[in-house]
């Protein structure tokens, strides 16, 4: 019974509220990191260095009217940010954080499920993030928006192809779908995969940032073009959804890279016995710092790269991304048999 | 027990969709009826264990096909003009009568059509197939059913070439 | 086949105006855009926005005051706006400026030079997406910025120059300011270059993007690093050497394919050959007064003259009639280069893509200031 119910309920709770707070304050990280890299300090007056400036900026958000255009469909307008945010929060039920531990006379696995097929439920559920973003253009009621949304869209799309072709590479050297069993085969082999992999992790960076619509894909969203893009018609809390929901996913993309690239929750070189003073930090803790490492890649790369041109981006995810992963599963394809 | 309950909580659902998908007038939710369609049939095969099928469902069926259904849908504006519903070449009777003999085929099928003993969610649940989902798939698919597994790549080729010479300004 | 299944399809342009709110034609342009899907049918330049009536409002003003007004044209680099005008009411009055004046005039020319490269810089990469180098480029602009103010007192519309020469003397310590500011800003230059030009993403956003050949560009009427980007050697600092110009040793950076990244180069290396001129121009400053015999009154004889000098944006031109009797004059005219330039921009923006127009504007480099007066 506690098993069952109350020992997951606990850890989705957690895990949630845990994933909610690292949403908002990487609002925070995100400008300080860009700040820093532009020669300047980024937030500083609300609280010390900054640190309440999220706490700020939700409370203002939260305080704004609510408008709704005039038009626009009720029902639509009001899931599109939703359907942005939940596929990004309920990708964390199959994340290992780390082995089980021992608590309370219980061994109590780091992650709140195994799924066999964890990988692919990952990748499906973020095929269903594609939705807010076309419906949130859509119910708009309105040109510029709707535009703007089927081009990003489109790009979610395309990308969605040369990541999950790479994937499959991946999944051919470890073996299984299920992401603990990912994270098993990487102690097993004494390396992390990045190693066996390069190519696929060169290839699923490239094409996180593109699925996320971050620098230099975000065209969709720069202020440059047809004013904000898809969500130009929000307002208040729900306009902060989107925003919240492209950094969840930026933290699932982290996330999902590190446990199939990086190791998961292990130490560097895992099987070597010298090295088990690493193991004093414990497995969460490599996790997160190297989700961490990752999310600040990210920033990196928004800070330095100009922007791609939408169809320059579109033709770097069909004739060269996807080329290159599909000679990639052929490649591991042939390795596997031959050793 | 909550096996039972599940299945008939989920397949009202399904029916409910559905429709949904066919009465509603506007097409963008006919659309999302038919997603949140897919969604369901994807927590069925997950009460049957086809685990691997549920997520290949909502990747494939819910994440891909009908966000280009949308697309269209929200690009071409197509818009009926009332007097098409009651036109002289529309004859309602012929709809019912070819769904009334798909569902007896349907039916004729279920009952003669060997299915054999359903088999017990809870056995299911800890076999070899539950867990190892994805291999017994990929070796029925390259062995048993091959052909029609290079059948259906084909068809999609050429789906795929058709669109592009369609919409291609030139060639 | 392909075209008829096309025509199936009902497809109408779509129009789109963009500013004069925008938050990349720098200032208040308005440029209305035929999109064909996303590529460029046609479009309309709305200017106009930001006319002050400078020219109308320098009849009644007497000759020193219109050097405030010349300062609000080309904003961003007025120094070389009051350079202009003053040289060109002395080449009508016959007035010689002593030797120190026209080397301070080109020192302060070619720094005004540098800041305003560093805000193209800044603002074109901004617009292509490249944050980053905004903020490095307006660093090195403050630093311009704290050097004017330390001599003249003003951070944007300096007045600096006066008839005959120039109001102050350099302040003491300034020009080792001004070279420790050269040194500083050739390592800053060759980190712009590090992080733009060879990177990826920058050659295929600039590369190929608004070509504009050598005929079209004289015939549009080009000047400035536009004109030199398609290979046309002209530059009135070359041609027409003014202030100190004829004792420095500089070279004029020519491009070869008129598109973008070759304007690109084309101003990078005139932020070198400007620190090139400003060191020998501190370093050989001579002694001397710090402006000519002029008038108590400044009242040219009665005729007209056109001068024209190299700004950073183009050469900028001022044609003035003066009748002789009265302090004010008759007629003040420029030719600013934004102006002219902007008349390529219709031409340069068919065929290409939306995003491809924020580019293009900023490779032009206008001030609506100028282009509207």
């Amino acid at each position: 019974m506690i098993d069952t119910y109350f020992i997951p309920l606990v850890k989705i709770l957690f895990v949630l509220n845990a994933t909610l707070i690292a949403v908002t304050y990487m609002v925070l990280l995100e400008r300080k990191v860009i700040a820093w890299v532009q020669v300047r300090l980024g937030p500083m007056r609300v609280g010390p260095y900054g640190i309440l400036q999220p706490i700020a900026d939700a409370v203002k958000l939260i305080l704004k009217e609510d408008i709704t255009p005039a038009r626009a469909d009720k029902w639509v307008f009001t899931a599109a940010p939703i359907l942005v945010m939940v596929p990004a929060l309920i990708t964390f039920a199959v994340i290992p954080f780390g082995p089980s531990v021992h608590l309370f006379g219980r061994d109590i696995p780091l992650y709140i499920t195994d799924v066999n097929v964890g990988l692919l439920y990952i990748v499906s559920v973020a095929s269903i993030g594609v939705y807010g973003i076309i419906l949130g253009g859509w119910a708009s009621n309105s040109k510029f928006p709707l535009l703007a949304s089927l081009r990003a869209s489109a790009q979610l799309i395309s990308y969605e192809v040369a990541v999950t072709m790479t994937l499959v590479s991946l999944i051919m050297t470890a073996g299984s779908l299920s992401m603990v069993k990912i994270v098993e085969s990487q102690f097993n082999a004494g390396l992390w995969f990045i190693f066996v992999q390069p190519v696929a992790f060169v290839l699923f960076f490239i094409g996180g940032l593109a699925e996320t619509n971050r620098a230099p894909f975000d065209m969709a969203e720069a202020e440059q073009e047809l004013t904000g893009g898809f969500h130009t018609e929000y307002s208040g809390m729900r306009f902060a959804l989107f925003f919240l929901a492209e950094y969840a996913n930026m933290i699932v993309v982290s996330a999902v890279a590190t446990t199939l690239f990086l190791g998961g929750w292990l130490a560097p070189f895992p099987n070597v016995a010298w090295l088990n003073v690493l193991e004093l930090i414990p497995s969460w803790m490599w996790f997160l710092m190297k989700t961490f490492a990752f999310l600040y890649v990210f920033l990196w790369v928004r800070a330095t790269l100009p922007r791609y041109r939408y169809d320059q981006l579109m033709r770097l995810g069909w004739k060269v991304l996807i080329p290159i992963a599909i000679a990639n599963v052929v490649v591991t394809g042939i390795v596997k048999v031959l050793f | 027990m909550g096996n039972a309950i599940a299945f008939y909580v989920i397949s009202a659902l399904i029916l409910g969709f559905a429709m949904l998908v066919v009465t509603t007038k506007n097409t963008v939710h006919a659309v999302l009826f038919l997603v949140l369609n897919f969604l369901a049939v994807a927590a069925l095969y997950v009460l049957l264990t086809a685990q691997f099928l549920a997520a290949i469902q909502v990747l494939v069926y819910a994440g891909g096909i009908v966000v280009l259904y949308l697309f269209v849908v929200m690009l071409v504006n197509l818009k009926r003009p009332p007097e098409d519903h009651s036109a002289p070449q529309r004859r309602p009777w012929l709809g019912f009568a070819l769904a009334g003999v798909v569902l007896a085929q349907l039916g004729a099928i279920l009952v003669w059509g060997g299915a054999g003993d359903p088999v017990d969610p809870h056995t299911m649940q800890n076999s070899d197939l539950a867990l190892n989902n994805v291999e017994r798939i990929g070796m029925l698919l390259y062995t048993d059913y091959f052909i029609p597994f290079e059948v259906a790549s084909m068809l999609l080729l050429v789906a795929m070439v058709g669109a592009i010479i369609l919409a291609k300004r030139e060639l | 086949m392909a075209t008829e299944a096309r025509q199936m399809f009902d497809t109408e342009e779509l129009v789109i105006n963009m500013g004069p709110q925008h938050p990349s034609t720098h200032g208040v342009l308005r440029v209305v855009l035929r999109l064909d899907g996303e590529k460029v049918v046609s479009s309309d330049v709305i200017i106009g926005y930001l006319h002050r009536g400078i020219e109308k409002l320098s009849e009644n003003r007497n000759w020193t005051q219109i050097i405030l007004l010349t300062d609000r044209m080309d904003y961003v680099a007025a120094a070389t706006n009051n350079v202009g005008y003053c040289q060109t009411v002395e080449k009508l009055m016959q007035i010689e400026v002593p030797r120190r004046a026209r080397y301070v005039r080109t020192a302060l020319c070619e720094l005004q030079r540098i800041a305003s490269h560093c805000l193209w810089l800044g603002t074109h990469a901004m617009d292509i997406g490249a944050m980053t180098v905004f903020l490095y480029a307006f660093r090195e602009r403050e630093l311009i910025l704290d050097l004017f103010e330390e001599y003249c007192g003003a951070r944007l519309t300096y007045n600096s120059m006066r008839i005959g020469g120039l109001p102050l003397d350099i302040p003491v310590g300034w020009d080792k300011k001004v070279l420790e500011f050269c040194s500083i800003m050739a390592e800053k230059v060759d980190e712009y270059e590090e992080l733009l030009t060879h990177n990826r993403i920058w050659l295929e956003r600039t590369k190929g993007i608004g070509v504009i050949t050598a005929e079209q560009a004289i015939a549009i009427g080009l000047s400035g690093p536009p004109l030199r980007g398609s290979g046309v050697t002209k530059d009135a600092r070359k041609d027409e050497p003014y202030a100190a110009y004829d004792e420095m040793k500089f070279d004029v950076p020519i491009g070869t394919a008129g598109d973008t990244y070759d304007r690109y180069l084309v101003r990078l290396e005139e932020f070198r050959q400007s620190i090139r001129i400003i060191r020998q121009a501190i370093e050989g400053l001579p002694e001397g007064p710090i402006v000519g015999k002029v008038p108590r009154l400044i009242k040219p004889p009665a005729g007209e003259t056109y001068h024209a000098i190299e700004s950073p944006k183009g050469e900028i031109g001022y044609f003035i009639v003066s009748d002789g009797k009265s302090t004010n004059p008759y007629r003040f005219r420029v030719r600013p280069p934004s102006f002219c330039n902007l008349q390529a921009l219709p031409q340069l923006i068919k065929g290409h893509m939306l995003a491809d127009v924020v580019a293009l504007i900023g490779s032009l480099d206008v001030v609506l200031g100028e282009v509207d007066r």
